[in-house]
């Protein structure tokens, strides 16, 4: 057994982190601490992030191996983490709920993600994959005075348990097919009935996490209860968690089983994108929109999976990163608005925005045009990607679907854009003043403009994934 | 020439949005400095055109760089006779439209020249990128600020003809995204020089010719797939107006020109005939509607339906006389369709209504302004001296020269356009006076400027065309022989007489 923990210093940095943070909660209190806690939180994702060039180490035996496609996730998922706690902060002031928890849990649940993507096995995935998620529940019920985010986190955790379960029951048909759960086993096993259907399962519970339709019941009402900053940092770190393992098992693991799951994959990622943007276009509720919204992207990375290809993996890892970017600035932008003392979740909410926080309703548009996928932003350019990537795995369909979809959704995007030009302010609204947030969303917003624009570095960094995979 | 040029000048007002957004909501000023900006691409694109060998079939002045080198796809931007036009009348109408429109808008001034100048950025770009992912960003580009436009600043209906505008376009504009992608599968390259020279597959050929056609005829628009234009021309405020049917729709004329034609010539061979029986309809059914109109704004609305049909009718004559005119027709729609747009705005600042049934006896109370409307006028309606009449009389002969049938078709549509226009020019200017119009301040002095202007350039294309054509002579016939050659031995029908 290779018990060298060395090339796992990142994930052992943001749990240190973590630790430090409960630990020190419980000593120290008052704002200047949990100041502190914001502090060391990025400082330890930014140090987490600084080893991840390197590759081709194992830890734990032969559960988790650092690789390429493991590292630019793993970077990504801090990153998202870092805007994602920057975001947070005025909010947890301003509601009452800055508590140092807030902060290791989010650390906890990145941990989680990083460890999913690394996985060299399906138990080991299993783990990180509860890793990734309680934090998660427990941060959509953050809001104890509210019933509404107590109720998200109860149903959060009661289907993300049913999930989890499935996917388990995945394992175990894999494990008596193969005699293991070590991805290398699968690799080589042959195609059978248990075991596709094990691969079936596996489908199904990480489809939960990335809320990908018929599995995606959840995320509206989970999306609306819990506090914003959660729900901004979940939609995307789930996301990244559970596409990742995904990209991990299918193309990169089983690409000799394609004919079998292409299908399966295509058709759930063409029944997302078409369930997700239809629905959006009838919601009044912003919160509830940009749930949808994660609905019909979680399609949109699938493309990628489906593909089974070099491009289909270095596009959805490419549009992985562009859609943390854009995601989080959008629910950030919710951050700052107000009503009557709750949150300001409601579209007719954002009128009145430009007037009085012009930079805030620019970044709004900016990340509502990317992710209708329009030029010059970067979901423009990842959505392109994905589309070339379907069209050479032979699935001009799904690419035609995935264009169909995305005219629809310019009209709720762009709706939503307009309102925020229009005025005057809605009676009882107030745009909020929060410094750290503001931090938050101009990073977003130069990312989600810089890699639309030169989206040179960031492919070739995609691109390596793909020419390293094998 | 330094080909820094072609950059400068379409990120030259990108740059002057930046600062624009940056300095103090002081309207005047922000006016100004939009103006100012305006002023440096107009600059270059007349140094350009002044620079312009004659005879030069290719791309004269070419910039290129790597924008995403892992995908292999480049930053190419490149003039040739085909485009050269379109970019000096972008340039132009850009400052006309800003002067002519000067404080029209009073409300959110700052974003609003913010949105024109990002919009004129996008349009230059869309007429100067020779990379095809490169064209499709400033193509969609023209989008955002466009909807923005219509939708904050414009009349009673605005937000559903502005969203009605983006998904009309974005529908279209998908499936040229994923021919592109297609192209790039099956060509490597993107580039367009490269495409020229790559073999493309038979069959596949046909889809994507189809895929770029469907996208540019929804922007020129062609009947039947023009339903958004009456209205977002209608809502859109006057300088968005300008823009949107003196340059927005020559994108799509230029893409079926551009595109369609040269990457694709056996397909756009066997189409045509197709499309020039498209055309006709457009034209007729334009005309034909338009007179119906009792607002004046939907009346110079539908006459582009019409007079696009023109251009499109040329650009499928597929003869040097046919496609000529189509690219001089295009110049010549923008600044008269421009000007009319302009002239329904200077009316509707007086009388805050586009009903013609409002006015009456204008040409009292405006002289100077009638006048000037009156060249205007004729030169839509392609009367001899304008530039229309240069145009359409080249787009007539081309298509007769191709089918005798087509061409007497649209040459009824010449006269169906000065029945309307003229009905139009008496019932608002001519007739007894009515009692609003006598509180009709006069012509202000930006709106005169920008309409003597566009007047001055009606006249200079209608009474001496040759800098135009000549300028573009070379590249046009190169165009037409490789349309009627490629994949031919010997075409006795389609490549006619010299």
């Amino acid at each position: 057994m290779n018990l060298d923990l060395r090339p796992l210093f990142p994930e052992l940095t943001v749990v240190a982190a973590a630790l430090a943070v409960l630990v020190g909660d419980v000593f120290v209190r008052g704002p200047r601490a949990r100041m502190a806690w914001l502090v060391v939180g990025v400082l330890a994702l930014s140090a987490a992030a600084a080893p991840l060039w390197r590759s081709g180490e194992a830890a734990f035996g032969t559960l988790y191996a650092r690789d390429a496609l493991g590292n630019a996730l793993q970077a990504v998922a801090l990153a998202v983490a870092g805007v994602g706690l920057l975001l947070a902060r005025d909010y947890l002031v301003r509601t009452g709920l800055d508590r140092g928890e807030y902060y290791a849990l989010v650390l906890l649940s990145t941990v989680g993600a990083m460890l999913m993507v690394a996985s060299q096995d399906l138990l080991f995935l299993f783990v990180a994959l509860e890793t990734l998620s309680l934090p998660l529940y427990v941060l959509a019920g953050f809001a104890r005075d509210s019933h509404r985010s107590q109720e998200a986190s109860l149903k959060y955790f009661l289907l993300g348990s049913f999930a989890s379960a499935l996917l388990l029951y995945g394992v175990a048909l894999v494990y008596g097919v193969t005699g293991g759960t070590a991805l290398s086993r699968l690799a080589e096993a042959d195609a059978s009935f248990p075991l596709l259907v094990g691969l079936g399962l596996l489908v199904v519970g990480l489809g939960f996490k990335a809320a990908v339709v018929p599995f995606h019941a959840w995320a509206p009402d989970v999306y609306e209860g819990a506090p914003v900053p959660a729900v901004a940092f979940m939609s995307v770190v789930a996301k990244v968690g559970a596409v990742g393992a995904l990209l991990r098992i299918l193309p990169a693991t089983v690409p000799h089983l394609l004919s079998a799951w292409q299908p399966l994959l295509a058709a759930l990622s063409a029944a997302t994108m078409v369930v997700g943007n239809l629905a959006a276009l009838r919601q009044t509720n912003l919160k509830r929109m940009l749930a949808y919204s994660s609905v019909a992207h979680a399609g949109y990375l699938l493309i990628g999976v489906a593909a089974g290809s070099d491009a289909g993996v270095w596009s959805a890892v490419y549009y992985l990163a562009v859609y943390g970017a854009m995601n989080l600035g959008a629910f950030g932008v919710l951050t700052f608005l107000e009503r009557a003392g709750v949150e300001a979740d409601e579209v007719e909410d954002l009128r009145g925005l430009a007037d009085r926080s012009p930079a805030a309703a620019a970044a709004f548009a900016v990340f509502m045009a990317s992710l209708t996928g329009l030029p010059p932003t970067a979901g423009f350019v990842g959505k392109f990607y994905l589309f070339t990537a379907a069209l050479e795995a032979g699935l001009l369909w799904l690419a035609l679907v995935a264009v169909a979809t995305s005219v629809v959704s310019v009209a709720y995007y762009l709706r939503a854009a307009y309102v925020a030009y229009l005025g005057p302010a809605r009676a009882g609204v107030r745009v909020m003043r929060a410094p750290w947030a503001g931090v938050a969303l101009g990073l977003s917003a130069a990312a989600t403009l810089l890699f639309g624009v030169l989206p040179g570095p960031l492919t070739s960094w995609a691109q390596r994934v793909a020419a390293l995979l094998r | 020439m330094p080909s820094w040029v072609l950059s400068a000048m379409v990120f030259g007002p990108l740059g002057g949005a930046v600062l624009v957004a940056l300095l103090p909501r002081r309207d005047r000023l922000l006016r100004t400095v939009a103006l100012l900006t305006t002023l440096l691409p107009l600059a270059l694109a007349a140094w350009l055109f002044w620079q312009a060998p004659q005879g030069e079939a290719g791309f004269w002045l070419t910039e290129r760089g790597l924008w995403v080198p892992a995908a292999g796809i480049g930053y190419h931007l490149g003039v040739d006779g085909i485009s050269l036009p379109l970019v000096l009348l972008t340039a132009f109408l850009f400052p006309v439209a800003l002067v002519g429109t000067w404080d029209a808008v009073r409300t959110r001034v700052k974003e609003y020249l913010v949105l024109l100048l990002l919009l004129e950025t996008a349009v230059l770009g869309t007429f100067l990128a020779l990379d095809l992912l490169l064209f499709y960003v400033f193509w969609e580009a023209v989008l955002v600020p466009m909807y923005f436009l219509i939708g904050l600043w414009g009349s009673e209906r605005r937000a559903y003809a502005a969203l009605k505008f983006f998904l009309f376009t974005m529908a279209g504009s998908v499936l040229m995204l994923l021919a592109i992608a297609g192209l790039y599968l099956a060509a490597g390259t993107l580039d367009f020089l490269r495409l020229l020279a790559a073999e493309l597959p038979q069959p596949a050929q046909g889809w994507l010719f189809a895929a770029f056609a469907v996208a540019f005829a929804i922007k020129v628009p062609l009947f039947p797939l023009h339903t958004w234009l009456p209205d977002a021309h209608t809502e859109a405020p006057t300088a968005g107006s300008v823009i949107l049917a003196g340059l927005l729709l020559k994108m799509g004329t230029y893409g079926l020109v551009r595109f369609c034609l040269t990457l694709f010539p056996e397909v756009a061979r066997a189409a045509a005939p197709f499309f020039m029986a498209l055309g006709v309809v457009g034209i007729l059914y334009g005309a034909a509607v338009a007179y119906t109109q009792p607002d004046v704004k939907r009346l110079v609305a539908y006459s582009s339906v019409s007079h696009l049909g023109f251009v499109v009718l040329g650009t499928f004559a597929l003869n040097p006389q046919g496609l000529a005119g189509a690219l001089l027709q295009m110049v010549n729609h923008g600044i008269s369709t421009g000007a009319l747009f302009l002239l329904v705005g200077v009316l509707y600042e007086r009388a805050h209504t586009r009903e013609m049934d409002a006015f009456g006896g204008v040409a009292r109370v405006m002289p100077t302004f009638a006048a000037l409307s009156l060249f205007v006028v004729f030169s839509s309606a392609a009367l001899p001296g304008t530039n229309g009449f240069v145009g359409e009389f080249l787009v007539l002969l081309g298509a007769f020269r191709r089918d005798p049938g087509w061409a007497a078709l649209a040459a009824v549509g010449v006269i169906l356009s000065a029945v309307y226009l003229l009905w139009m020019v008496q019932r608002v200017y001519f007739g007894p006076v009515r009692p609003e119009v006598r509180a009709f301040a006069p012509l202000r002095l930006h709106e005169g400027a920008a309409l003597v202007a566009l007047v001055l350039a009606v006249l200079w294309i209608g009474l001496y065309p040759r800098p135009w054509l000549a300028r573009s002579e070379a590249a046009v016939q190169a165009l037409v022989q490789r349309v009627v050659s490629v994949g031919k031995t010997a075409s006795p029908e389609w490549g006619g007489r010299p």
